[in-house]
């Protein structure tokens, strides 16, 4: 899909603290890292992340990036009602909402933008671990944008959870690619 | 940790903390506050690792304090905070000034004044540029704009303070030491030969004793002496140290002027005016103090305009004022108690400016 | 053993210090302490704001001039990074229990191991007489004509006792120089104070009750007595912690 008139990509991954917002922006840099794409991440931090929502936030480029400062996003990550009120007036026309169905208790309002609803809560459950919701969303969002390849993302897993128990990262591939599968293409 | 040739993703504040280990840095003391948090909690098991002390002081004074201790026996030291924090620490400052020892100060900067918020600023240009503690000094003032930067820039620091035995600042915003971006760790490749450090107190063995003060009551003109010191000093810092990127501005007749995180962002802003066919170029100084004023000299020749942009109400803008001799004028775009600034806004800002 | 010789460890040089003052006796026990225990080529000492501060000129090793109550925190940098040498603090009572409470509570807490020489004379010397955080209820000083009043500036810090509940510290001794008895007893202390740090067992600090006969507005004979009479019911001599 298009992703921005000046090559660069903008998303916000936004839900409750503890669903996984941080891990899901550091995989999604990673990834990048495994491509050799450029990208900068940036997490809400402090005391804005026990308001209510978390976020985090990634700019991915071929070329060099100015800002990590995500305003109006391309992509939006959603993972619970309240960030979609949050962030779904800010996304660009034409943008992409990538969302948990199973976590949203309304439809997208908008009308100009791709939706994309994943009952990603519900892949998890099946997979064992509600907690890996958001690996099934990013497998989702990969194959719903061709943002970047499955097998860079499976990387970025196996990178960063390395310390991790050898079962929680084979769980977090399995959510991957149960999410890119789930993806009406 | 051996160097790495490939990109690996860090945080700005582990940035900074791996590069100091990296550049010898032995001594650390801090007190927690957000947006620099990382910061001790890296070095709490890095700088062990590599054979250094890490310390949670009980105040941000005590932390400045340790580091007067630590700088006083040779060993590369540094200590880092956020806004409320440095300020705190303004009082060992001026000391460790007056004293000539080297070390290293971070400030992570967030909004103000007061408690402020933890949104990124720029607000503490006056403070780490004009003064902040007492008394006639200067800091050497590290202003980077990417992690790349602020990763050899911080090496550079620990170089720079040994050289001229004076204490250099960092200064960061809550971008800067928030972002994570792919980094390349480099080698520490020291910048001067290493001098001997005849002031290092480790008992007089050998020697004399050494004191390290900076009461100087007798006779009346000793401190004036002092002074006369400490000013040279800072001329020949001026003489050899300003560091500037000069961005596009042949041809420009709008110069954007802007340091740190927000000269990244002004970039991106002067690049998508130069595609709209806006001539603008963009000056961004390193080195806040001394304060790189010939590319502004120069560029007043030419342009028509500056346009300085800054987290802030407008600090930087002064000394540009004073760089350019107000040959041209210079507008202002900025934001006051914490802001994230976007290429967008710049560029609104640059059109808006831009001579007709 | 009795000693009339100078230590080595101080200077042949004339004091700042008032006829009467306590500093001198209290620097020349901890010069003749470095002395017998051969240190003075390994030590590093902090010297205060307060009468103290010109101590450099009177010490024959090397100094480094601490901000006002900071002797604790700069004293744990020099000796974290250079713990083969021996750092000593020696501070007054303003700047150890007022400007400098949180350093001295802390480092004590830390257990570093560092030696204090605490010189409590119940007053700000240096300033011209103010209340001290030692100055004792119904003294009067410049900045409490009508003598303190527990009600308005609060009783005396007693220092020793405040710490001794700190895991952290290993010793704590109230010694005084106003008699020499006194005196004998202080130099045990200092001695003691030092070879703990030699032998790595942390946080020492001896409290030396001390004459100001300038700031007192008392004869020298008059300010011993204030000592003995006074300061040593406010502030019980003793060893409050030896671990």
């Amino acid at each position: 899909m298009q992703t921005g008139t000046d090559n660069e990509t903008r998303i916000v991954i936004a839900g409750f603290g503890g669903q996984g917002v941080v891990l899901a922006g550091n995989l999604l840099a990673q990834a990048c890292v495994e491509e050799g794409k450029n990208v900068s991440m940036m997490v809400a931090y402090g005391a804005e992340m026990r308001g209510g929502t978390a976020n985090s936030t990634v700019v991915i480029s071929q070329g060099t990036i100015y800002s990590p400062v995500v305003v109006r996003p391309n992509i939006a990550v959603i993972l619970n009602t309240p960030s979609l009120e949050k962030f779904e007036p800010s996304v660009t026309a034409g943008g992409l909402i990538v969302a948990n169905q199973s976590m949203m208790n309304r439809a997208v309002k908008r009308g100009d933008l791709k939706v994309m609803m994943i009952a990603a809560t519900e892949i998890a459950h099946g997979l064992g671990n509600v907690r890996v919701a958001n690996s099934v969303i990013l497998g989702a969002l990969i194959a719903a944008t061709s943002l970047l390849r499955l097998a860079s993302l499976e990387r970025a897993v196996e990178t960063l959870m390395a310390q991790k128990k050898a079962a929680l990262v084979a769980l977090n591939l399995e959510a991957l690619r149960a999410g890119f599968a789930a993806c009406p293409s | 940790m051996s160097t790495q040739t490939a990109k690996i993703l860090m945080k700005g504040n582990e940035v900074m903390c791996e590069a100091a280990v990296r550049a010898g840095c032995k001594f650390f003391a801090g007190y927690p506050i957000t947006p620099q948090n990382e910061v001790p909690e890296y070095l709490s098991w890095r700088l062990p690792q590599a054979g250094g002390v890490f310390v949670q002081a009980e105040s941000e004074i005590a932390a400045i304090n340790m580091i007067f201790g630590a700088a006083a026996t040779g060993f590369r030291c540094m200590t880092s905070s956020s806004s409320p924090g440095i300020s705190l620490k303004q009082e060992g400052i001026s000391y460790i000034a007056a004293a000539e020892l080297p070390c290293v100060i971070a400030n992570v900067q967030r909004g103000g004044p007061g408690l402020g918020n933890i949104r990124a600023a720029q607000s503490d240009y006056f403070q780490a540029v004009k003064g902040g503690g007492h008394g006639d000094y200067h800091l050497i003032v590290l202003a980077p704009s990417t992690l790349t930067e602020l990763y050899a820039l911080t090496m550079n620091a620990f170089d720079y303070a040994d050289h001229y035995r004076n204490p250099v600042m960092i200064l960061m915003d809550g971008i800067l030491g928030q972002m994570v971006e792919p980094i390349v760790t480099e080698e520490y490749r020291p910048l001067f030969e290493p001098t001997e450090k005849d002031y290092i107190l480790d008992g007089c063995k050998g020697r004399k004793p050494r004191i390290i003060k900076t009461l100087h009551l007798q006779p009346a003109e000793a401190l004036v002496e002092v002074n006369r010191r400490l000013v040279a000093k800072y001329k020949r810092i001026s003489s050899e140290l300003k560091l500037c990127e000069d961005f596009q501005t042949d041809d420009a007749r709008l110069i954007v002027s802007a340091y740190g995180i927000t000269a990244q962002v002004s970039k991106g802003a002067v690049l998508q005016a130069r595609s709209k066919g806006l001539k603008v170029g963009l000056i961004r100084p390193i080195t806040l103090w001394p304060f790189p004023e010939a590319p502004f000299v120069k560029a007043a020749k030419t342009a028509e305009k500056f346009l300085v942009v800054e987290m802030s109400n407008g600090q930087m803008i002064e000394d540009v004022r004073l760089a350019e001799q107000c040959l041209r004028p210079v507008e202002f775009f900025g934001v006051g108690g914490g802001w994230y600034p976007t290429t967008d806004e710049v560029l609104d800002a640059i059109e808006k400016s831009y001579p007709a | 053993m009795t000693q009339f010789k100078r230590p080595d460890a101080l200077y042949d040089a004339p004091t700042h210090y008032c006829p009467g003052c306590g500093h001198g006796i209290a620097q020349r026990l901890v010069g003749e302490v470095i002395d017998e225990l051969g240190l003075r080529e390994r030590t590093v000492a902090t010297a205060p704001v307060g009468c103290a501060v010109l101590m450099y000129d009177y010490f024959n090793c090397d100094v480094i001039e601490c901000p006002h109550g900071r002797s604790p925190a700069v004293a744990t940098g020099i000796k974290r990074m250079r713990p083969d040498r021996v750092v000593f603090t020696y501070q007054g009572d303003g700047d150890l229990a007022a400007i400098g409470t949180a350093e001295t509570i802390h480092t004590a807490n830390r257990g570093e191991n560092l030696t204090v020489i605490f010189v409590n004379n119940a007053i700000y010397g240096m300033t011209g007489g103010q209340m001290a955080p030692t100055t004792i209820l119904g003294q009067t000083t410049t900045t409490t004509p009508g003598g303190r009043g527990r009600n308005r500036e609060g009783g005396p810090i007693r220092v020793c006792e405040l710490l001794s509940s700190l895991d952290g510290v290993c010793y704590l001794e109230r010694v005084s120089v106003s008699s020499p008895k006194d005196v004998g007893q202080a130099r045990k202390a200092i001695r003691k104070a030092f070879t703990n740090q030699l032998e790595e067992k942390g946080f020492s600090l001896v409290e030396v009750l001390s004459m100001c006969p300038t700031d007192w507005k008392l004869s020298p004979a008059q300010s011993v007595e204030f000592v003995e009479t006074q300061m040593k019911k406010v502030f019980p001599l003793g060893v409050y912690k030896d671990r």
